[in-house]
């Protein structure tokens, strides 16, 4: 695949430029507080400004090539090198996080979560941000793995010192849940790197591009499933996919509200944004063996966190348990290895990132209002809290996949693509999955109506009719809430913005396979 | 007298006195030390551990001129090599004893020692390490370890008033002098069967047979349980919690740090150029001894309550790692090698920062217990971030060096390219998960709970801390962001074989 490399230190500095403002964040005493929010709000516009001249520079003609490409040597002792560019599958995977970042430091304005200490958790957050933006732009393995990574600790030390009771056992759980996958995912990295040479140099290799283009080809096939195995719980205990999801409703109730809604919108796409970049192009014909049952478990994914969802009692807990059957949805498009069901996975990552994300501000400021989230307790918000409680209600029709709305495309195309998955894949399992996908549809609406009517209809109890901390939303909230709502009416009327963008490129990262002749194509 | 030098047949061998600058150096430095105390007594005392920091920085001069020349130097028929892996490790030992100095400085001071001989002691054992990366003969090898060892076993001791250092210094002697007595006798059944005392000899005789003799086998046997005592592997690793939890605390980091790398180092010397053609032998022999160390050293490692016995565990789980390679290094000579020493430099970086940090804790709370350590972050952040890089880093994650040292370590096992190194790569993945559990648990006492008492008043840090755990720091972090650093390990010993 061509490449185009315009401008070199683009993506470097989009990268880096968060860890730099963390940096210099670390320079200056912890009790100036506002000093620390200005900084760290600034850092991130600056690289929401980078990420925006990323956008300009584009070359939407060609969004399925990589473009400011960059390959530089880096640890030349174990081959890996410094590679990073961009196409039309991680173009809008950036958009969300750099657009994500500064709306979740707004937030943070008035919202540092107890023991306080701004300072730490906002440098924290930055790096966080260094490390998401990383993992899209890598386009070497070990640069990816490094990216990967560096997203754990920052968001362990979130949970840990800045969430709720029971913080330490699900940051540790989150933690160990995730370096089992990527120990794991790391393994199978270096088993493709010894059995893969790259042509021009006749040297092993990390770079992706190379990877990607050689297809496993010459990998014993018994091989390659092994090493898609481990790739698979590498990926999909980030995704999380069931039976490695239990770490997420936990972190999710523990995280502080930025945690969750960073966690919810980018963190979780780091590991589908690995199937479909890594995984999938680089071992097609083990995916399409493991294909059966990558869907089976999406499909046990969407119900049980539909199931999970009906038998909450915390409202941040219910939404938590959404996000399985959400990214249930996007496994089964992914799963289908066709265009059409990739496309619709990277619409789904995006959509439920700014649902899903915005749902977690809301919990954040119920909880903040109300000092609980159980959702017995909770009722009449539409009275008491009227705007809140009409955004809780558009999130809620947006999550359930409500047509017109960004939910809905995400969820409806995923189903249909099973409908009819790539060739050589069982079409029969794929229709049954179909099915079960689409009750699962039901079933969300089910447990976000059912939601919404018992803590934003009705009449307030009586233990909050006349709390005055319960107030409507406020400005800080309405500036980081409205781009959230705004993009989710957008791209609910006009999806084609992000289907155009992604779609070369995920017909290109298929059409690699077929050149080796593994017969994946398009559906 | 010059009848009697005419008489014997005995030249002196030439020197190449360049490359035995290091040592030399070492030694005169070491000798002025003691003469200063013997002429100045009480006077030289705030003078020795600048000199003694002086003496290591002077010692780095001859490595560094001997590394700009780039050619390799032979002496004494082949025993004393000098290449660009012992000009590696030499520069670990001499920097990590540095280290050591800088942590020794207030605690050694402070606490009413003899100075001079701690420090005297300390460049003795420092010598002895210099020695072992140049040893390529069994008697050198053998006298390099005992010339480091024997200070090491006094300097265990040092707090004399104290039972538990009694008993530290007593088990670590013990134990040490029954292990080398074991691989004494296994260095006489693998001189018997070479009929040289030459490792490259020793590779060429031993490697000619078909199936090895039982004598050549039992001699290994010996010589690898005499080493795994000194690098602390499972089952031989009984003396190390005792030991390090006694031992005063800068030697308990030179002993975990500077003394396991010279084991492995020696190690490295036998396996690497004296029994490149036996890894039938060895190998089963390292796999076992690596997995189960690693697999028990974080097993115990996960119930312990205080911080010096968790990382004397983690240190056998950590040895654990550093054998891996050496179960696959007759089919990926370079690659096996180049994991350990990147494995050994890293480490000693990382754990030499920690224990820095249980120092610089330690001067407040006067206690090494992990529930010490709660709330740590209210009250010396800086500390607290320290001792997270070096944790996590010792845990494996990236962007800290530990990942890329592991990394190595697991490219080596893959590479081979065999099911005993790929089963071994998973033990060594699965571990890593197991041994987070107990490093992020002091992360979480540290950033996550309230200080015990709410007491937040200040650590008093001195400055030989800060530079200690500032230097370790960068080291740490060069080596997981993966700048240049990484391709000094890139050495190889496959020439020095003789095969």
């Amino acid at each position: 695949m061509e490449t185009i490399a315009d401008l070199d230190w683009l993506l470097t500095a989009l990268v880096f430029a968060p860890l730099a403002g963390a940096l210099v964040m670390a320079l200056f005493p912890q009790d100036e507080e506002e000093l620390h929010k200005r900084l760290a709000l600034l850092t991130s516009l600056v690289t929401l400004g980078l990420g925006v001249f990323l956008f300009v520079e584009f070359d939407y003609d060609n969004a399925g090539r990589l473009q400011q490409f960059v390959d530089w040597d880096w640890i030349e002792v174990i081959g890996a090198g410094y590679t990073m560019g961009v196409d039309g599958m991680s173009l809008p995977l950036i958009g969300l996080t750099v657009l994500v970042m500064p709306l979740v430091f707004i937030y943070s304005w008035d919202h540092i979560p107890k023991p306080g200490n701004a300072k730490a958790f906002l440098m924290l957050m930055l790096i966080l941000e260094t490390g998401m933006i990383g993992t899209f732009v890598a386009q070497d393995l070990i640069l990816f793995f490094v990216f990967f990574e560096v997203v754990l600790l920052p968001m362990f030390f979130m949970i840990a010192v800045w969430g709720g009771e029971d913080r330490r056992y699900a940051s540790l759980k989150f933690f160990l849940y995730t370096l089992f996958g990527s120990a794991l995912m790391l393994l199978s990295f270096l088993a493709l790197f010894f059995l893969t040479t790259d042509p021009a140099t006749g040297e092993h290799t990390f770079n992706m591009l190379v990877l990607s283009e050689s297809a496993g080809d010459g990998i014993v096939r018994s091989t390659q499933l092994i090493i898609f195995g481990g790739m698979f719980i590498g990926f999909g205990v980030k995704v999380p996919m069931f039976p490695f999801h239990t770490w997420l409703p936990d972190a999710h109730t523990q995280a502080p509200t930025q945690g969750s809604v960073i966690l919810a919108a980018v963190l979780l796409k780091l590991g589908t944004y690995g199937f479909i970049r890594i995984a999938i192009p680089m071992l097609p014909e083990a995916a399409e063996a493991w294909a059966p049952w990558i869907g089976l478990f999406a499909v046990i994914g969407i119900i049980y966190g539909a199931l999970g969802c009906l038998a909450q009692t915390d409202m941040k807990r219910l939404i938590a348990f959404s996000s399985v059957a959400h990214m249930g949805f996007v496994m089964l498009g992914i799963a289908t290895l066709t265009d059409f069901g990739i496309n619709a996975a990277i619409f789904g990552m995006v959509a439920h990132g700014l649902i899903t994300g915005m749902l977690f501000f809301i919990a954040g400021s119920v909880k903040e209002r109300y000092h609980t989230l159980e959702i017995d307790r909770l009722g009449g918000m539409l009275v008491q809290a009227p705007k809140l409680g009409w955004i809780l209600g558009f999130c809620a029709m947006a999550s359930l996949g409500l047509p017109g709305l960004a939910g809905f495309w995400g969820e409806f195309p995923a189903i249909l693509s099973a409908y009819n998955p790539a060739a050589g894949i069982p079409e029969e399992t794929f229709r049954g999955y179909m099915v079960v996908a689409a009750i699962g549809t039901v079933l969300a609406a089910g447990y976000l109506l059912w939601l919404l009517q018992r803590t934003a209809m009705g009449e307030p109890s009586e233990e909050f009719a006349n709390d005055p901390e319960i107030t409507d939303v406020s400005t800080i909230e309405w500036i980081a809430w409205t781009p959230f709502l705004f993009l989710i009416v957008l791209f609910g009327v006009a999806p084609g913005l992000i289907f155009e963008v992604t779609d070369p490129a995920v017909v290109e990262s298929l059409n690699n396979c077929i050149q080796v002749g593994c017969e994946v194509a398009g559906g | 007298m010059s009848a009697l030098l005419a008489a014997s047949d005995f030249v002196r061998p030439p020197i190449d006195w360049h490359a035995a600058a290091p040592e030399l150096t070492l030694l005169a430095f070491g000798a002025l030390l003691t003469m200063m105390d013997i002429g100045w007594l009480e006077r030289g005392r705030k003078a020795s551990s600048v000199l003694a920091s002086l003496a290591l920085l002077a010692t780095m001069v001859p490595i560094i001129t001997l590394a700009a020349d780039g050619n390799d130097r032979t002496m004494f028929g082949g025993a004393f090599v000098v290449d660009n892996y012992s000009l590696i490790m030499k520069a670990m030992f001499v920097l990590a004893g540095y280290v050591v100095v800088l942590l020794s400085t207030n605690y050694i001071a402070e606490g009413d020692y003899w100075e001079n001989e701690y420090y005297g002691l300390l460049l003795s054992s420092i010598l002895g390490m210099v020695l072992m990366a140049s040893a390529r003969d069994l008697i050198t090898i053998f006298v390099a370890l005992e010339l480091l060892s024997i200070p090491a076993y006094m300097l265990a001791t040092w707090r004399k008033r104290d039972l538990k250092s009694n008993e530290a210094g007593m088990k670590y002697y013990l134990m040490g002098v029954f292990a080398s007595a074991v691989m004494l006798y296994g260095m006489s059944l693998l001189y018997g069967s070479s009929g040289s005392t030459l490792l490259a000899d020793i590779n060429v005789a031993l490697s000619a047979a078909g199936d090895p003799s039982s004598v050549v086998v039992l001699g290994i046997i010996f010589v690898t349980v005499g080493f795994a005592f000194k690098v602390s592997a499972f089952p031989f690793h009984t003396w190390a919690p005792d030991t390090y939890e006694g031992a005063p605390t800068p030697v308990t980091a030179f002993l975990s740090v500077a003394s396991k790398a010279a084991g492995f180092v020696a190690l490295m010397n036998i396996v690497f150029v004296g029994l490149l053609g036996r890894d039938d032998v060895v190998e089963p022999l390292m796999w076992v001894l690596a997995a189960a160390s690693m697999t028990v050293g974080n097993l115990i490692a996960l119930r312990q309550t205080n911080i010096v016995r968790m990382l004397a565990y983690s240190g056998v789980a950590q040895a654990g790692y550093m054998l891996a390679p050496l179960a696959v290094y007759g089919d990926v000579p370079e690659t096996a090698l180049g994991a350990v020493v990147t494995y050994l430099v890293i480490y000693a970086a990382m754990n030499l920062g920690a224990f820095a940090v249980i120092m610089a804790v330690a001067r407040k709370t006067r206690s090494a217990e992990i529930s010490d350590y709660r709330g740590l972050f209210h009250y010396a952040p800086g500390l607290t971030v320290a001792m997270t890089i070096f944790l996590f880093s010792l845990a494996g994650i990236p962007p800290l060096g530990g990942w890329f040292a592991k990394f190595r370590v697991v490219e080596a096992l893959i590479d081979a390219n065999n099911a005993s190194g790929v089963v071994l790569g998973i033990f060594v993945a699965v571990n890593s998960v197991i041994a987070l559990y107990y490093y992020a648990r002091i992360g979480l006492a540290m950033w996550g709970e309230e200080a015990p008492d709410g007491d937040l008043s200040k650590v008093d840090v001195p400055v030989s801390l800060v530079a200690a755990i500032g230097i370790t720091a960068i080291v740490t972090i060069a080596f997981g962001l993966g700048l240049v650093v990484g391709d000094f390990t890139d050495v190889s010993l496959v020439a020095a074989s003789g095969g």
